[in-house]
């Protein structure tokens, strides 16, 4: 653990370097502008320090981006006038609230499709006409661009009278169950022959060879497939967020800077939805771990 | 080569024939096998590496369909033989579940079987006795030796009441001191169980040390060449594979295993 701390710390520095020295040229021209306009001349060091402190940059300073997500969750909840100090309610101001409803979204879109996925793998994995006809259709759902089929599927559901979490969880499920029928058709398939053949001596039935010996040989693949699944699914939630008129959920956060021009919201939007992949990502990476150790397969 | 008539046959085949349809055409791999396993006896199928040790065994166990001939075990067709689970199968290699404790292991057939659970946990401390591996109950199978393995495996095949046990070459990846000691414990084993041995290997010493008949096998197409008696008596230390007698036996089953690759060439 803390051997992998100093090359992290290297990484995340270049990368904050980098960052840092993109601001200046990218945000020049704006400072530049502004002091022709005001008829000043600016120093090497004037132009640096302005860069990276713009009300509205086309690149904004990682500080900002921290200040930013900072000001938007802890202190628009503590001390805002809508946060949940004042009025017990989270503030429809701050990325807590919205991270929540993407979050809340993207986990009921994550179990609507790791079932799916599931139900389709065991199905394509005992039924020779499943095997044969699911998969070329899987495929083929996952090569329509999302963009173009979430606002069809929400205004559709909408249509029918379907809103709110359901019509957004849909999309990730449609994002999600894909790794999980792939993952799991292979994983459910991994034991070998003698495997198989043991349990044929035992007179064992199909959904005996299922619980004892495919589902437990398929876990690490099926933990892969979920660690993908779960990106996949928050992703799924953030386009459906996007352009379907959502008031709150981060993708609407998105969508509201990029009308407004407000770079650092939608900077800081971006961060928290990274910050919740992550999270998602890291927790089913911990009930790997547990699973595979109480399975006596830990690496 | 006489059928003792006071014995009954627990495994008999007649006629048997299989063809493997493969891509590059049909491979013969069982021709006209005849042969009676009667119940008591440890039988050793010996013969050159792709002579169908391992597919009359399959037959035997169900697993592999014969494409002529008969075979009954227990009186019943294979199929019927194994729903009734009448023979534990030990496999060339370990097969241990590694999710599963050596314990959970052997449970596994136990738990398909639908015995209750402190049948289980009795029958399960019991055949770990039997192989020596009592202690080891609570350790993962990449916690053992290979021996170790195949000694939980064996235990795995004997944990339920089938009085056929059929292994395919069960000690063949193991070094020969191991092999030794694993083939005197296997002969306490079958004295004590009375059960009935369908043994293949590919070592004349153990073949010899090991069977009441020794049945040897040449290659394409696959078929019994010879069917040998053993004199030895049912008693065995070691150290009998010093004597006379039993050179004599390793003697004529190597003759026998020549002279069906002399008929090959
Ligand atoms: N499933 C199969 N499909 C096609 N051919 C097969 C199959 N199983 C076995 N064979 C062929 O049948 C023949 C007998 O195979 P078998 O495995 O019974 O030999 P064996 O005596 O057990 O050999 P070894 O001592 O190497 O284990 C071989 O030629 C083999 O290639
Ligand atoms: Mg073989």
């Amino acid at each position: 653990m803390t051997r992998s701390i100093l090359p992290v710390l290297t990484v995340v520095t270049v990368i904050l370097a980098i960052w840092y020295a993109a601001c200046i040229p990218v945000n020049a021209q704006w400072t530049r502008d502004q002091a022709a306009r005001a008829g000043v001349e600016l120093t090497l060091r004037d132009i640096v320090a302005d860069t990276l402190g713009q009300q509205r940059p086309r690149l904004p300073a990682p500080h900002q981006v921290a200040q930013e997500l900072w000001a938007s969750t802890w202190v628009e909840e503590t001390q805002g006038r809508r946060g949940i100090v004042n009025t017990g309610t989270l503030s429809n101001r701050s990325l807590i609230f919205h991270g929540w409803v993407t979050l809340s979204a993207t986990l009921l879109g994550f179990a609507m499709g790791t079932a799916m996925g599931l139900v389709l793998a065991i199905g394509i994995v005992h039924n020779r006409a499943m095997d044969r006809s699911v998969m070329p259709w899987a495929i083929a759902s996952q090569t329509i661009p999302i963009l173009a089929l979430a606002p069809m599927i929400i205004v559709v559901l909408n249509a029918v009278g379907i809103t709110g979490l359901i019509p957004k969880a849909i999309i990730a499920a449609y994002l999600s169950f894909f790794p999980v029928v792939v993952g799991m058709v292979k994983g459910l398939r991994a034991p070998d022959a003698m495997q198989l053949d043991l349990l044929r001596t035992y007179n064992a039935s199909g959904p005996e060879t299922l619980l004892k010996l495919r589902l437990p040989a398929s876990m690490p693949y099926l933990f892969a497939s979920l660690k993908i699944g779960i990106a996949a699914s928050l992703v799924g939630i953030i386009v459906a967020e996007l352009p379907t008129g959502a008031v709150s959920g981060l993708g609407a956060r998105l969508l509201a800077g990029s009308y407004f021009g407000q770079t650092l919201q939608i900077w800081s939007a971006l961060f928290a939805a990274a910050i919740v992949a992550a999270s998602l990502v890291g927790l089913v990476g911990l009930v790997q771990r547990i699973t595979l150790r109480r399975m006596g397969m830990a690496t | 080569m006489s059928d003792a008539p006071t014995t009954t046959p627990v495994i008999e085949a007649r006629g048997l024939d299989l063809v493997f349809e493969t891509a590059d055409g049909p491979v013969h791999a069982l021709k006209d096998v005849d042969l009676t396993i009667r119940k008591g006896d440890f039988v050793s199928f010996i013969g050159p590496s792709g002579c169908g040790k391992t597919t009359f065994l399959r037959v035997i166990a169900d697993l592999e369909h014969p494409t002529g001939g008969t075979v009954t075990v227990n009186g019943m067709t294979p199929e019927a033989a194994r729903k009734a689970r009448a023979y534990g199968y030990v496999f060339q290699a370990a097969g241990l579940y590694p999710w599963r404790t050596i314990g959970g292991n052997i449970r596994l057939p136990l738990e398909i079987m639908g015995y209750s659970r402190a049948e289980q946990a009795e029958r399960v401390a019991r055949v770990l006795e039997l192989v020596e591996l009592s202690g080891f109950a609570k350790k993962y199978p990449w916690q053992l030796s290979g021996g170790m393995q195949q000694r939980a495996s064996i235990a795995r095949a004997l944990a339920f009441d089938a009085d056929i046990l059929l292994m395919d070459e069960p000690f063949g990846a193991l070094d020969e001191i191991v092999r030794d000691r694993l083939n005197e414990e296997l002969l306490r084993l079958w004295h004590r169980t009375e059960k009935t041995i369908g043994f293949v290997t590919h070592s004349i010493p153990e073949a010899v040390y090991l069977s009441t008949r020794i049945v040897v096998m040449s290659p394409r197409p696959g078929r019994i060449t010879d069917v040998i008696e053993s004199p030895l008596p049912r008693e065995r230390p070691l150290d009998i594979r010093d004597t006379p007698e039993f050179i004599e036996v390793a003697h004529r089953v190597r003759e026998g295993l020549r002279e069906g690759h002399g008929r090959e060439e």
